[in-house]
C-alpha cells in the first residue's frame, strides 16, 4: 500500500519527463525491484499486503497538460516545410466531409453518417507523431478524418460511402467501417467501445513480435461509459502493450453532455485507476496534440501503455439526422472561434512560411481533390450482386444455405 | 379507435402502464431529455419526471444488468435499448441473468423486466447494426420475444408484457416506427402474449410473417391475387411462445407453407416454424415447406446487395409459387 502511494506520486509525471522513458523513475523501478527479488522467493502468489496502514491514505497524482498555444511547430521537431502539409492534411478532411454532406443530401451516401469536422486537429496531430505505415491506428465509427489523415485515398474512401466496388471496403462496410490494411489502420468500429479490447490487440501483436511499433486507439467520450473500455485498459496494463488509448472527448455523445454520464468527467484521470499515466490536451490547437501524442507514442513504445485525453468539439449533428438541439445557445460559435485549422493557417501567415494567398491556392487544391474523389466514386461500380457471399468466410466453397 | 403511429402506440402502452403502476420506469440511452433516439419516449420525461424516465450512459450490460437487479427486487423496469444490435453488449444480463433468475432460485426471485428498442435491418447500415435477434433470444428458456407488426398489436402486447411476471424481449423496428395505424382505445387494452393473428384469409398457400417481413408479405399477397392465387397470412406477433396451433389450423386447410423471416437462416424463426409444423402436420403437407430469409452472411452497406439481402416480394411470390407447383 505504501509502495502504491509513492509510486502515485512519481510515476505519471515522471514517465512523461523523461524523453524515451527510461528516465529517473524507471531506474528507481528496477532497483526496487531487484531488492523485492533478493528477500522473497518467486512464484505466482499475491504480493499484496493485508496489513492495513493507519491511514488515512493520501495520493497526490500528477497528469500532463498540452494546452493550446503552448508549442512552436519546431519545439515539436517540425520543419518549415512540414506546416503546409499539415494544413493541407487538416483541409482535406473538412471539405471531404463537407461535401459528404452534400453526397447524403443528394443520397448518393446512405445509411448512418457521422461528419468529424472540428475535429480534424485530433487525427492530424496524431499522424505526425506516428510511423505511418508501421504503427497502427483503430477508431470508432467517426473514421473519415483519420483514414485521410493517413493517406487514405479520398476517391476510394468516397467510392466506400458511395457503396462501390472500389470502396476502401469494397462497399461492405460503408461510412462507419473505413479500414486499409497497408496502412494498418484497423478500422472504424460501430458498436461503442467494442474495438477498446482490439486495440489492446493489436499492440498485444506488435509486442509478440517484438516489434517496437505502437496502436493508437481512439474512442469517444461516450465510449468510456462501456465496460469494455475498463476491460481493455487492464490488460493493457498487466501485460505492458504498447498502446495509447486516446479518448476524443468532444463533450457529447449524441445529445449527451459528457459530465451527465460520467461519474468522474475528468476522463483523463481514469487511466489513474490503472497506474497508467495520464494527460490532458487541448483539441484546438493541432500542436498540442502532436506533443502529446508523441510524448505517449515514446512511452508506448517503452512498453508504458497511457491514457490520453483530448478536448474537442464536434461543429455537426451526431449524424447527419440529428439537429443538435441541445447546445447551448452560442456554444457552437464559440467553438468555431478557436478552429484548428484557422489557428494554424494564422500560425503559418505568422511565421511567415506562407502567403494568405498560398493558402487560398493550397484549398483551392484540395476542393478540386475532393471533386475528383467524387468523380471516381461516381465511376465506379456497384459490387457485383455476388459479392454478397464474398468476403464471409476465407474458405472459397463454402456450403452456404441457400 | 385512434390512428396511431407505431412509435405512439408503444408510448402510449408504456405511459398508461406508469400512470397505471409506479413501479414502472424507464431507462436507457437518450430515452430522457432528447425524448429518444426515435422519438419514441418524447414527452415522457415532462411527464414523469427524471426519477421515472432515465437518461443512461453508453453502458448496454450496466443498465440491462441494474433493470434485473431492480426487478428481482420488485419493480418493473422497461429497459430500452437504442437498437437490438447493443444488447449484445448486454448478451449475458439478457440471456443469462435475467431468464434465468426465477428457476435458479426456486422460485424467490422474479423478473419481471422488458427489454425493448428496434431490431433487424434499417436500411445500409452495414454487418453490426443490421441484427435480427428474434431467434437468437427465442433460444434461452425463459424469455419471452414478441415482435409486433403494427400499431394496435404493439399497444396491446407491450402492456401485457410490462404486467407480465418473466423477462419478455419486445422487439420493434426503427422503420416502422412512422407506420400508422388504427389501435383500439379501450381503457384498459391488453392483447393476450402467445396468440398469432390471421392477418388475411386465404386458401392456397399459408404464409407466416412478423415485423417487417409482414408488410412485405402482404405485398406479395397482392402480388399472387393478381395471379389468382390466394394467400392466407398468419401473424405470429409472439415469437416465443409460438402458436403453431393457429399456424398448423392454416395449414391443415391450404396444405402449403412458406415462412418469411428477417433472421439469418440457420436456426432462424423460420426453421423452428418448419420443424413444428412437419412434427405436427406432416401428412397436411403437399409441398416442402420453404423459407424466405436473409442469404446466410452478415448485412452488406452497397445499396444492391442489401437490396439483394432483404426478404423481398418477389422471393416470397416465387416460394410461394413453387409450394403450389404453379409456374413461374
Ligand atoms: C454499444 C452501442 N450503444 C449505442 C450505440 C449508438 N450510438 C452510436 S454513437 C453513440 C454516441 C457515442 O458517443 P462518443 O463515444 O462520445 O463518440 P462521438 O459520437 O462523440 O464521436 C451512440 C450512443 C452504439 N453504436 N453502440
Ligand atoms: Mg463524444
Amino acid at each position: 500500500m505504501a509502495d502504491d502511494k509513492s509510486k502515485a506520486q512519481t510515476d505519471p509525471a515522471d514517465a512523461l519527463d523523461a524523453p524515451s522513458g527510461d528516465g529517473a523513475a524507471d531506474e528507481e523501478a528496477v532497483t526496487e525491484s531487484a531488492a523485492d527479488e533478493a528477500t522473497e522467493p518467486e512464484g505466482p502468489w499475491t504480493r499484496q499486503s493485508i496489513d492495513i496502514p493507519d491511514g488515512p491514505i493520501t495520493e497526490t497524482v500528477e497528469y500532463n497538460t498540452y494546452p493550446a498555444d503552448r508549442f512552436s511547430h519546431d519545439e515539436l521537431d517540425l520543419a518549415d516545410d512540414d506546416l503546409m502539409p499539415m494544413l493541407r492534411n487538416m483541409l482535406l478532411q473538412r471539405r471531404f466531409e463537407e461535401r459528404c454532406r452534400q453526397m447524403y443530401q443528394r443520397q448518393k451516401i446512405s445509411g448512418f453518417l457521422h461528419l468529424y469536422i472540428g475535429q480534424e486537429s485530433v487525427s492530424t496531430g496524431s499522424v505526425y507523431g506516428i510511423r505511418l505505415g508501421e504503427d497502427s491506428v483503430i477508431t470508432a465509427y467517426r473514421d473519415h478524418g483519420i483514414g485521410l489523415a493517413m493517406g487514405m485515398d479520398p476517391g476510394v474512401c468516397m467510392a466506400e460511402l458511395f457503396g462501390k466496388k472500389d470502396g476502401c471496403s469494397r462497399g461492405k462496410g460503408g461510412s462507419m467501417h473505413f479500414f486499409d490494411a497497408s496502412k494498418r489502420m484497423f478500422g472504424g468500429h460501430a458498436i461503442v467501445g467494442a474495438h477498446l479490447p482490439l486495440g489492446a490487440g493489436v499492440a498485444f501483436a506488435h509486442k509478440y513480435r517484438g516489434e517496437d511499433n505502437v496502436c493508437l486507439c481512439f474512442f469517444g467520450d461516450g465510449a468510456m461509459a462501456q465496460g469494455a473500455y475498463r476491460e481493455a485498459l487492464n490488460l493493457a496494463g498487466i501485460y505492458d502493450l504498447p498502446i495509447v488509448f486516446i479518448c476524443e472527448n468532444n463533450q457529447y455523445a449524441m445529445g449527451t453532455a459528457v459530465d451527465r454520464v460520467q461519474a468522474e468527467p475528468d476522463l483523463f484521470k481514469h487511466g489513474r485507476s490503472f497506474d497508467m499515466p495520464c494527460s490532458l490536451a487541448s483539441g484546438m490547437d493541432v500542436f498540442s496534440v502532436n506533443r502529446a501524442v508523441k510524448d505517449h507514442v515514446a512511452l508506448a513504445r517503452d512498453g508504458q501503455p497511457s491514457m490520453l485525453e483530448i478536448r474537442t468539439y464536434r461543429y455537426q449533428g451526431h449524424s447527419i439526422s440529428d439537429p443538435a438541439k441541445y447546445r447551448q445557445e452560442g456554444e457552437l460559435d464559440a467553438r468555431k472561434s478557436e478552429d484548428a485549422i484557422v489557428r494554424l493557417e494564422q500560425y503559418i501567415v505568422n511565421q511567415g512560411v506562407a502567403a494568405d494567398s498560398e493558402i487560398e491556392t493550397l484549398d483551392e487544391e484540395i476542393k478540386q481533390e475532393v471533386l475528383d474523389a467524387i468523380e471516381f466514386a461516381e465511376n465506379s461500380d456497384f459490387p457485383d450482386d455476388d459479392a454478397i457471399y464474398e468476403h464471409v468466410y476465407a474458405q472459397e466453397d463454402y456450403p452456404f444455405i441457400n | 379507435m385512434a390512428t396511431l403511429q407505431l412509435r405512439e402506440a408503444i408510448r402510449a402502452a408504456m405511459t398508461e402502464e406508469m400512470e397505471r403502476d409506479e413501479n414502472v420506469f424507464l431507462m436507457g440511452e437518450e430515452v430522457a431529455e432528447y425524448n429518444g433516439a426515435y422519438k419514441v419516449s418524447q414527452g415522457m420525461l415532462d411527464q414523469f419526471g427524471p426519477d421515472r424516465v432515465i437518461d443512461t450512459p453508453i453502458a448496454e450490460l450496466g443498465f440491462a444488468g441494474l433493470g434485473i437487479g431492480a426487478a428481482m427486487s420488485g419493480l418493473r423496469p422497461i429497459i430500452e435499448f437504442m437498437t437490438f444490435n447493443f444488447s449484445y453488449v448486454a448478451f449475458d444480463q439478457v440471456v443469462n441473468n435475467a431468464p434465468n433468475m426465477r428457476y435458479m432460485s426456486g422460485g424467490q426471485f422474479g423478473c419481471p423486466i422488458v427489454f425493448r428498442g428496434p431490431n433487424g435491418a434499417a436500411g445500409q447500415l452495414g454487418a453490426t447494426h443490421s441484427n435480427s435477434t428474434e431467434a437468437l433470444y427465442s433460444n434461452f428458456p425463459g424469455l419471452k420475444v414478441i415482435a409486433p407488426s403494427n400499431p394496435d398489436d404493439a399497444k396491446g402486447l407491450l402492456k401485457s408484457a410490462i404486467r407480465d411476471d418473466d423477462p419478455v424481449v419486445f422487439l420493434e423496428s426503427e422503420q416502422m416506427y412512422g407506420l400508422k395505424g388504427e389501435v383500439s382505445d379501450e381503457s384498459d387494452y391488453l392483447l393476450p402474449i402467445g396468440k398469432a393473428r390471421i392477418a388475411r384469409e386465404g386458401d392456397d398457400v399459408t404464409i407466416v410473417a412478423h415485423s417487417k417481413s409482414y408488410h412485405v408479405t402482404m405485398k406479395a399477397a397482392e402480388e399472387l391475387e393478381k395471379e389468382g392465387f390466394s394467400a392466407e397470412i398468419i401473424d405470429p406477433r409472439t415469437i416465443k411462445p409460438l402458436d403453431i396451433e393457429t399456424i398448423i389450423r392454416s395449414v391443415m386447410k391450404t396444405n402449403r407453407l412458406v415462412v418469411v423471416d428477417e433472421s439469418s437462416p440457420f436456426s432462424s424463426v423460420a426453421s423452428e416454424v418448419t420443424h413444428q409444423v412437419q412434427e405436427r402436420a406432416f401428412d397436411h403437407l403437399d409441398a416442402p415447406v420453404l423459407r424466405v430469409t436473409p442469404p446466410d452472411t452478415p448485412a452488406p452497406y452497397a445499396p444492391n446487395l442489401m437490396d439483394r439481402y432483404m426478404p423481398s416480394v418477389e422471393e416470397i411470390v416465387r416460394a410461394s409459387k413453387r409450394v403450389m407447383y404453379a409456374a413461374a
